[in-house]
């Protein structure tokens, strides 16, 4: 098997075993990028030199038996997060140049335990977009195709850069973050497993913020399992960001294959929605089965707020991102345009700094917390969120997990809905709610659609309950024996 | 007497309410570990919170709370054990998140009081409305280049009261009453340096005027004066210009309005309507700040004696009038050295001397009481020997300039000089016979009647005898022969 189609696991054991050596392993993956990425555009950075010497050292640690958990294993990091020496832009031409002097958390935790970057992956702008569509460094492409039609389809959004290249083998795994389905949604678009944690789970110190009650990172890989080693690594209390939570990080991957006997597993009414295409509805009742078959009890639960998930999560997330995004003024760091006054300097350099789609965010966050308008925009949606997140807490009183579909089509290709920004903010109906409430939740491949293109399930937890998530999700991914692999992949492109 | 001021159209009284700045006085910054003291190289006090890096997260300085704590304790005020902190929204230069933390719907502290006494005698109480904690901005300086700004982050970020009172306040000298004792009770409680120089205390002050029995008319603030007597005479030249208005069948604006005391006027910086939309909201990088109880009442425990509390004790412990009492009172370190001095000895005599002969001279040296050349002990020690009658209070006033000149002690001194006074009766006869007999006339006139005379016969023998003779024992020798 070439080395760009192991899983993290395997791998881990194979550098173990010297059956190969981590320079051969990253080796590998830096020739995938240097071949692929020119098209994928999955990567706005690569760090193959440093990756090489990561990679040395790696052999050395594993030559005196002192591997880490993933001493050796490369992985793509999303460029939301800050990389000490390593441009981080968050795909934005504010921070084209940007050069962190600081390490975030998360990457911080991954190198601790022996990762290898191999560079910075793309995302829509801030984060902000469901389809990559909106980097400053142009769109990335998914490596599926649909069944004989060579048009380029989106990898979904905002972490597509990172799904894209763990989906063709250019990262074993990769680092997202997800603020209303980032990481699950293009998770299911690529076909790999996309998981966000409970809020508080990881550490926000050092990622770039888009909306800071919503964000939080998570891990992106081929298997439940690989995402259970990734999150072991990533998770954990961190004094320097006030929302992370003081809590025990459990044994993620003692989790899969775990029995599911007699879990209760809702399946909630109102993700039934209009514009659930049949095939994804067939692939949510295929789920329900399997699980059904590992010993699960079915029940059907009611979320009845689900509907204004959306719309809270489109008053929340501009607010804050409103206020984060006030930082970048070309004053300390990243880009300045100059003016003739301090006002003329902001919005030369604020105008050619962000995009379009920031743009249009940041408008609808001032305005919702203008004088006036607060009451009637912002307070109200807070008060929304906290029915959604009861939803969830009364659901849950009566089942372990919900299983729902994660978005309500598979992949559509580049300039489909573009057009139009309510149609593309419906990508994120199914994922959403789980992350105004904080939840954790994780996206699984579980088959092909009619086109061809991989569809995913979302599994939803109690808080910290990531443990019952990766269970259920290992069992539906057994049960589902997705082996199919993308079009565009390291091993046919040479 | 009540404060008024005349206008052509009838009598008018004054609304005032402050909101001060007040620093507090911690190791590091509101929300960063950088150091948040004064002065500094520019930009070397600032951490990467400070700057507003990307990624960067605020994280609670627990100090900072207590302070604020034991502030709002100082102003016997209302702890609210659940507050929060919200983003103030405005683009500036030398902010550098875009945002000000601040405490906006959801202080730490609610409503309080402040006792203040004016010059006659008169005491009121000041309504404190809230008092929240806030970060404070960088600085601005434009006035290094002809053509560029220059942006000092040292103070970004560290940690500021902002306590609110109420509209109670009545005339620019309630108005200085009450900044003096705000300062007084922040030192106490060593919470703020109240030094105003350095701007570690400014005030916002909101000035209407209205005729008696009116309802509020509209305010003007007049933002960031730097010292007591500034905001005195701001109130009253705001006033002033108000009632002009009013009179004139004007209509005060609300608005943002600078006081310059050169020219002694406020000048209009910024309307109502060109006001900033902060869009307030909660600031999600920070939980809800929930104190317990059990803390607050610990911090409450290790409080200092408040100025209040100390005055009135005074009072009652060493038997000084109050006026006395307060003045003693005004700073810990006073208060410190007086109950030293006291401590064992006449405590109305340790009274008279720390607020006559020592305030006095440490006023013409230019010192302070923390470095005052003459110690408590040393102080004490000169009233002992003025107790014990081992020198007069005549003699005590010299004694006490030379141990403010030598540094001596007053043993010492008397010692030295040889003044210990003289009690030897045999010698006071002597000198009182030698001085009858030298004013044989003078003797004749005061037995002629002329009672007033008998000073003089008391000077001319403190006199002979170098002002050391026991003053009551020259008067009985003398009363005794005459």
């Amino acid at each position: 098997m070439s080395l760009t189609e192991l899983t993290i696991a395997d791998a881990a054991a194979g550098l173990r075993a010297r059956k190969f050596s981590a320079a051969e392993l990253v080796g590998a993956h830096n020739a995938a990028i240097a071949a692929l990425n020119p098209r994928l555009n999955a990567y706005i950075t690569t760090t193959s030199d440093a990756a090489l010497q990561a990679a040395a050292q790696a052999d050395a640690a594993l030559g005196k038996g002192e591997a880490k958990p993933l001493t050796g294993i490369p992985l793509g990091i999303k460029d939301l997060f800050c990389t000490k020496g390593v441009r981080t832009t968050a795909a934005s031409n504010i921070l084209k140049n940007f050069v962190p002097p600081y390490e975030s958390t998360v990457t911080a935790n991954l190198l601790r335990d022996g990762a290898v970057f191999v560079g910075k992956t793309n995302l829509d702008e801030f984060a902000m977009g469901s389809a990559n569509i909106t980097s400053a460094f142009g769109p990335v492409e998914n490596p599926w195709k649909r069944r004989g039609d060579d048009a380029a389809l989106v990898p979904g959004g905002s972490s597509g850069g990172s799904a894209a290249a763990v989906a063709a083998g250019l990262a074993m795994g990769a680092t997202g973050t997800d603020t209303g389905g980032s990481i699950r949604q293009p998770a299911a678009y690529c076909g790999i497993v996309g998981l966000k944690p409970t809020y508080g789970r990881c550490s926000r110190f050092g990622t770039i913020a888009y909306a800071s009650s919503l964000d939080q990172a998570g891990p992106m890989a081929r298997t439940v399992r690989d995402c259970a080693i990734l999150l072991q690594s990533m998770a954990g209390f961190d004094a320097r960001d006030s929302t992370s939570v003081n809590c025990d990080v459990p044994d993620y991957s003692a989790a899969i294959g775990r029995s599911l006997k007699g879990l209760k597993v809702g399946i909630p009414a109102e993700y039934r929605a209009e514009g659930l295409s049949a095939e994804i509805e067939a692939a949510w009742q295929q789920g329900i089965n399997w699980l059904k078959d590992a010993g699960c009890e079915i029940v059907d639960v009611s979320l009845p707020h689900t509907k204004y998930g959306l719309a809270t999560y489109y008053i929340v997330a501009p607010a804050e991102c409103s206020s984060n995004l006030a930082r970048y003024d070309g004053l300390r760091f990243g880009e300045r345009v100059p003016g003739d006054t301090l006002d003329a300097m902001y919005e030369a350099t604020r105008r050619a700094g962000f995009g379009p789609e920031v743009r249009r965010r940041i408008m609808m966050g001032t305005y919702v917390l203008s004088a006036g308008y607060y009451d009637a925009y912002y307070l109200k949606a807070q008060k929304v969120r906290s029915l959604i997140r009861r939803d969830f807490t009364e659901s849950f009183q009566q089942v372990d997990v919900l299983l729902t579909p994660t978005a309500p089509t598979p992949a559509f290709a580049q300039g489909e809905q573009s057009d139009d920004p309510v149609q593309m903010y419906l990508n994120d109906i199914f994922t959403v709610p789980a992350s105004m409430a904080g939840m954790p939740a994780m996206s699984v491949p579980v088959g092909l659609g009619t086109t061809g293109l991989p569809l995913g399930l979302q599994l939803i937890g109690r808080p910290f309950d990531e443990e019952t998530l990766l269970a259920a999700g290992s069992a539906l991914e057994a049960a589902a024996g997705f082996t199919h692999r993308p079009a565009l992949r390291a091993e046919v492109v040479k | 007497m009540s404060y008024t001021l005349e206008g052509r159209t009838g009598t008018w009284e004054i609304v005032v309410g402050l909101e001060v700045h007040a620093q507090v006085i911690s190791h590091s910054k509101l929300f960063s570990g950088a150091s948040a003291s004064y002065g500094g190289e520019p930009n070397t006090h600032v951490s990467l919170v400070d700057a507003g890096f990307p990624g960067m997260l605020p994280v609670l300085n627990q100090e900072c709370v207590a302070q604020a704590i034991r502030t709002g304790l100082g102003l016997r005020a209302r702890i609210n054990l659940e507050s929060r902190f919200d983003r103030k929204n405005y683009f500036y230069a030398d902010l550098p998140t875009g945002y000000q933390i601040s405490q906006f719907t959801h202080p730490i502290v609610g409503e309080g009081t402040v006792e203040i006494e004016l010059a006659d005698g008169t005491v009121r109480h000041i309504g404190i409305t809230r008092l929240h904690m806030e970060q404070d901005a960088g600085k601005s300086m434009h006035d290094q280049d002809p053509a560029r700004s220059f942006i000092d982050l040292n103070r970004a970020g560290v940690a500021l009261m902002e306590i609110v009172s109420e509209p109670d306040i009545r005339s620019p000298e309630e108005a200085g009453a009450y900044l003096r004792k705000l300062r007084q009770i922040l030192r106490y409680l060593g919470t703020c340096d109240g030094n105003m120089e350095e701007g570690s205390m400014r005030a916002d002050v909101n000035v209407s005027v209205r005729k008696a029995g009116e309802p509020f008319r509209t305010r003007c603030e007049i933002k960031n004066v730097n010292s007591i007597r500034y905001v005195m005479h701001a109130i009253e030249v705001e006033a002033t210009r108000q009632i002009e208005v009013w009179e004139e069948g004007g209509e005060v604006d609300q608005e943002t309005r600078l006081f310059d005391p050169a020219r002694n006027e406020t000048r209009s910086l910024r309307s109502k309507e060109d006001a900033h939309d902060y869009r307030y909201f909660p600031d999600p990088d920070l939980l809800p700040l929930v104190v317990e109880q059990a803390w607050v009442d610990e911090l409450e425990r290790g409080l200092p004696e408040l100025p209040d509390d100390k005055r009135d004790r005074f009072v009652r412990q060493y038997g000084i009038p109050r006026y006395d009492a307060s003045v003693l009172v005004a700073e810990q370190a006073i208060a410190d050295y007086y109950e030293e001095v006291a401590k064992g000895r006449d405590a109305r005599l340790a009274a008279n001397w720390v607020t006559g002969d020592l305030f006095g001279a440490l006023n013409r040296t230019g010192r302070t009481i923390t470095d005052s050349p003459i110690s408590a002990q040393a102080l004490g020690g000169m009233l002992d020997l003025v107790s014990d009658k081992t020198i007069n209070g005549k003699i005590a006033k010299e004694v006490f300039e030379d141990m403010l000149e030598t540094g001596d002690s007053a043993a010492a001194i008397v010692e030295r000089k040889g003044l210990k006074q003289v009690t030897d009766t045999g010698a006071i006869d002597a000198a009182v016979a030698d001085v009858l007999a030298r004013n044989a006339d003078k003797v004749e006139e005061y037995r002629g009647g002329k009672d007033r005379l008998f000073g003089f016969f008391v000077g001319q023998v403190m006199k002979a005898m170098a002002g050391k003779a026991n003053p009551a024992m020259v008067n009985e020798a003398l009363k005794k022969v005459l």
